[in-house]
């Protein structure tokens, strides 16, 4: 059996599941220092003085610092980076480690403490009084809009930017013009708390001689860390090696460069001490940054028959404070995705971006390709509604090439689609569903007046992922390329080693990899050790984040092994006295056309090669190929979910029934692994559908930061999932493969709220807001009795 | 999340943890399961600088049958009082209360009469306790006296325990044959009830609700109308004289509600 497509167990989960494995918080070092950060209790004010003496005589304190006297220590050249400018003219007010003079979200730190101990680091930055001067803060994007306040005192406009993609504004004018129904349609994209099961923290220990600094983080990118990080600090990045241990999750918040991560590395650079910091779970919903927080407006025009003719969208993305990392690229990231799986002739897409006074925003878990899905498969529903026919037809009636197979298709975004079949998957996900069944039921109990009622919500998605073709990222002003690095080396005893540049956080790359790596080099898969997430075994490395990893740096892996291969042909056919051209590899040996008897395994020519005994004139000792791979394109998985809700409408609960996805994401290295991914991904969209929102009062403060108030399920609340597949190979890349990362959060929350919708649709409620809470879905219900339909 | 310095010491007797308390006064707090206590210390919100912990007093963990009443020991935990087949037989509506706390972690640490004395409204087992109509033993320097459960909770996170005082037993009448029903609604299933409802029928009817009041409360609306032959058009007034706090999950007309539907679903299932 191939050991590409096994459903080998993780090798990564006993360590993990016994406790073995290490984390940031678990690395010890003699000598470290705590900072403890003395954060800003208000969202928007002016710092007018800082009292930092009786936290400097606690006990154990050895030093305080505010924001003014660091900027003085000349511990950084640069403000911390926004990597993705995403227009010329982008307003983006420097983001210093500390605030100086004005704060602009609550959270946002103002001075530190540096302590021996983390509870005297704690204690001591309770004890530091500042004197704030409260401005009036900007606390949502429509009060941003508004403008009549400033989320920065300095500035004269909340936005930030306009980014338009309309290819064609004449055709999209047309295509409404000659349309015979138009929908449109406005949406609620809440501010979600990424929430990763371990909370992020940084460790920075400087070398004693030399003047190298190693930092170790929660991080899901110590590669481009390191590189921002010098960047940032002006220590020379030959003198950084960044170190992810274990990381206990991610969903794209650990993908940034962050004040605590700048300031343990200079501190500790300039100090000569470890500095260390760990977040706690309310410190988290503060100060690391959140994800969606988008009001979207979406219009659809259609010819009578519901075929689609344009579809125009705008968005007002809510930036946060500041501009992190990728901030003002998340919601483009989605723009290409607005058309969805469908044949739409004409595509408009226009974005704002606003600052207000909230924690900054930045990638979670789809970075705006949820929220684009979301939008798109809501309409298609309220669509599908006015044109009088169902879910599933609308959408068969405009998919991408009828629903037949294609490949390479050019679509209105721009984008080519490298594969897709969309029609089989759509038959099978509800032929698993029992869709008819369901809707029978859904019948009978609306007969009934039962008071429960069931909603079946439909969707068919694509996605964006195996980030990315860097010139394609070159168009769209991104600070980086999308390649991916490996380095395969077979070692004399036989047994091979990979490093990766892609940087797991549970995700599974040392199973996958070695799951590749013996296929291709017909080893057994317990014979390869993986390195990864250290930047001084790994040196390149794009990291891990928007479904890459497998799709890119999976990719180079493969390419290096078939170059390893063909170099030991060569020193196979020298030591066999065969022709190149007469040798087969097949199981991990070559042998000789014609002369069955004669063979040599690779594990022996690997010996051979380090020896270097008997090697062709001229050839290097040693098997070991490396690759960075730049993929050509993006890959596009797709599929269809169905999901089943309960609603009891004496109290507006929403039960989870059923939920069932089909999912296509190529080929599939280890199918347990792409299971447990879907999982989780749609766990998370379902989460933001009925669970999950940052809540803000109007000042500003979050009145939910703990994980009592913030409501992230437990497997209690979902039911088990039906996955299955449909395997349409990619033509990205050689493997076929796409991605399955965050698959099932591209989906989940639209397939939810489509089946709270359809529940709640004899009422003539035709959308609601997410999360769909028992006390909205029951109020909504009482407004539509009394007469008013949302 | 971090909790202020405190100093922390075990007590080997309750007479011991009462002499602790009689020393420290009201800078000192018993530590049961820890299962409130420890978050509020978290948060900051309580800064005790004594903590006693009464954790190991095996002696006060037991369920007895004491003839008209079942007798439980203050620091039995929720998983024992669940898994009690005598308690599941004589007032089967604590037994079960106490599985629908929490999560099974939270119920392998906390203890009835820790739940009982932080008197929270939005707690399941100080409604379970009222409508069973039960009691607390409570101890202190002068000896012992015993309240009915309407007695103890007299506001928000508020109990007639003195500073110096503990509870000891909770004794709860034998009601095995009559109808109950505990009713709690939430979002997510380790949560606790946004509203909750405790039934037990009888020839004196019980209802207690859960965080619709400031303090743990019975309803006597719901109450006279049951005893008055009213059946499940009794929860008609559940929304009427109370006072529901107000949070994300719930305004004060939607508990309102709430309270209604789930007295009703309770008196039914209690009467089935």
């Amino acid at each position: 059996m191939s050991a590409i497509g096994a459903p080998l167990k993780r090798r990564e989960d006993p360590k993990l599941l016994s406790g073995e494995a290490k984390y940031v918080d678990d690395i010890q070092v003699p000598g470290q220092l705590w900072m403890g950060m003395v954060r800003s209790p208000m969202a928007h004010a002016k710092i007018e003085s800082i009292d930092t003496s009786e936290a400097e005589a606690h006990e154990g304190v050895h030093a305080v610092y505010t924001g003014p006297q660091l900027q003085e220590m000349g511990l950084w050249i640069a403000p911390l980076p926004c990597a993705w400018p995403v227009t010329d003219d982008m307003v983006n007010p420097p983001h210093y480690p500390l605030a100086t003079d004005e704060v602009h979200h609550v959270g946002e730190i103002v001075a530190i403490v540096l302590a021996d101990s983390r509870y005297g680091a704690v204690d001591a930055a309770e004890l530091v009084i500042v004197d704030y001067e409260p401005l009036e803060a900007v606390a949502s994007i429509a009060a941003a809009r508004d403008g009549d306040t400033m989320a920065h005192s300095d500035l004269d406009s909340n936005k930030s930017f306009h980014w338009p993609l309309v290819p064609d504004p004449d055709a999209l004018d047309a295509a409404f013009a000659n349309a015979t129904h138009t929908i449109e349609a406005e949406f609620v994209q809440q501010r979600l708390i990424p929430a990763a099961m371990e909370p992020r923290g940084v460790l920075a220990v400087p070398s004693p001689m030399g003047g190298d600094v190693t930092l170790y983080s929660a991080t899901q990118v110590p590669h481009i860390l390191k590189v921002m990080a010098a960047a940032t600090t002006g220590i020379p990045e030959s003198k950084i090696r960044v170190i992810a241990p274990s990381v206990g999750g991610g969903f794209g918040a650990k993908l940034n460069i962050n004040p605590d991560e700048i300031l343990a590395i200079s501190l500790a650079n300039k100090l000569g001490r470890a500095v260390r910091w760990t977040e706690s779970r309310t410190e988290a919903a503060f100060s690391t940054h959140q994800g969606r927080g988008q009001l979207q407006k979406i219009e659809l025009a259609a010819d009578t028959d519901g075929k689609l003719l344009g579809c125009r969208v705008h968005v007002d993305a809510d930036m946060g404070a500041y501009m992190m990392l990728i901030t003002p690229g998340v919601p483009l990231l989605g723009s290409f995705l607005y058309t969805g799986v469908y044949d739409v002739p004409a595509f408009g897409f226009t974005c704002d971006g606003y600052f207000t006074n909230l924690t900054p925003t930045d990638a979670y878990r789809g970075a705006g390709r949820p929220e684009a899905s979301y939008a798109i498969e809501r309409a298609m529903d309220i669509l599908a509604a006015e044109v009088g026919i169902g879910p599933d037809e609308i959408r068969r009636r405009n998919y991408l090439g009828g629903g037949d197979y294609f490949e390479n298709l050019e679509v209105p975004s721009t984008l080519v689609f490298d594969s897709g079949h969309y029609g089989p998957n759509l038959d099978k996900a509800l032929e698993l569903a029992g869709y008819e069944e369901l809707k029978a039921e859904q019948a009978r109990r609306r007969e009934a007046g039962d008071s429960k009622q069931l909603g079946i919500g439909l969707v068919t998605y694509v996605e964006i992922c195996g980030l990315a073709p860097s010139r394609a990222l070159g168009g769209l002003n991104y600070g980086a390329g999308g390649w991916e690095h490996a380095t395969v080396r077979l070692l004399p005893t036989g047994k091979a080693e990979v490093v990766s540049g892609s940087t797991p956080h549970g995700q599974g790359h040392e199973t996958t990899w070695s799951q590749i790596v013996g296929d291709k080099l017909g080893i057994p898969p317990e014979d390869v050790t993986v390195l990864h997430s250290d930047t001084a075994i790994s040196p390149l490395g794009l990291d891990t984040y928007g479904s890459r990893s497998l799709a890119v740096g999976g990719v180079a892996i493969a390419a290096a092994c078939d170059k390893v291969v063909e170099k030991a042909k060569q020193i196979a056919a020298h030591q066999m006295e065969a022709s190149a051209d007469d040798l087969q590899f097949e199981a991990g040996a070559f042998t000789v056309s014609g002369s069955p008897d004669k063979q040599m395994a690779i594990q022996e020519i690997a010996f051979g090669a380090f020896t270097a005994h008997d090697l062709p004139d001229g050839m290097e000792p040693n098997l070991q190929e490396q690759v960075t791979f730049d993929p050509p394109n993006f890959v596009f998985p797709f599929g269809t979910h169905v999901c089943t809700v309960e609603i009891d409408e004496d109290t507006g609960n929403v039960e989870l029934l059923s939920y069932v996805a089909v999912d296509d994401c190529g080929t599939q290295i280890n199918p347990m692994i792409v299971e447990g991914q879907l999982h989780g991904g749609i766990v998370q969209g379902v989460a933001q559908a009925l669970w999950e929102e940052a809540c803000y009062d109007e000042d500003g403060n979050l009145t939910n930061p703990s994980l009592m108030d913030y409501l992230v399920p437990s497997p209690t609340e979902v039911p088990s999932m039906v996955t299955d597949y449909t395997v349409t190979p990619s033509t990205s890349n050689p493997l076929g493969v796409k991605g399955a990362g965050e698959a099932g959060t591209i989906s989940s929350a639209a397939a939810v709220m489509n089946a709270v919708v359809d529940a709640l649709s004899p009422y003539g409620i035709r959308d609601m807001d997410m999360p769909a809470t028992p006390q909205r879905v029951w109020r909504t219900i009482n407004d539509a009795k009394n007469g008013g339909a949302a | 999340m971090i909790p202020a310095a405190f100093e922390y010491m075990v007590a080997d007797s309750a007479d011991a943890a009462i002499a602790a308390l009689a020393e420290h006064g009201d800078e000192a707090k018993l530590l049961a399961g820890g299962h409130s206590l420890i978050p509020l210390m978290r948060f900051r919100l309580a800064a005790p600088a004594m903590l006693v912990d009464i954790g190991r007093l095996d002696d006060l963990s037991y369920i007895n049958d004491a003839g008209d009443h079942i007798a439980i020991g203050a620091m039995t935990k929720h998983h024992v009082l669940e898994a009690s087949e005598l308690l599941a037989t004589e007032a089967p509506l604590l037994s079960h209360v106490a599985g629908e706390v929490g999560d099974p972690s939270v119920r392998h640490r906390g203890t009835l009469g820790g739940s009982l004395a932080h008197g929270d409204p939005a707690s399941d087992l100080p409604a379970a306790l009222l409508a069973c109509g039960g009691s607390l033993v409570i101890k202190g320097p002068n000896g012992e006296r015993v309240l009915d459960a309407p007695d103890f909770f007299t506001g928000f996170l508020e109990t007639a325990l003195a500073d110096d005082e503990i509870v000891t037993e909770i004794r709860v009448p034998k009601a095995a044959g009559v109808g109950w029903s505990y009713q709690k609604f939430n979002r997510r299933a380790q949560d606790w009830a946004i509203v909750g409802a405790a039934v037990m029928l009888g020839s004196d009817p019980k209802v207690a609700l859960v965080n619709m009041g400031s303090a743990p409360m019975r309803h006597g609306g719901v109450e006279s109308a049951l005893a008055g032959g009213g059946g499940a058009d009794a929860a008609s007034v559940a929304g009427d004289d109370v006072d529901p706090p107000e949070d994300l999950n719930a305004d004060a007309e939607y508990r309102r509600h709430l309270a209604r539907v789930l007295v009703g679903r309770g008196i039914a299932e209690a009467t089935a």
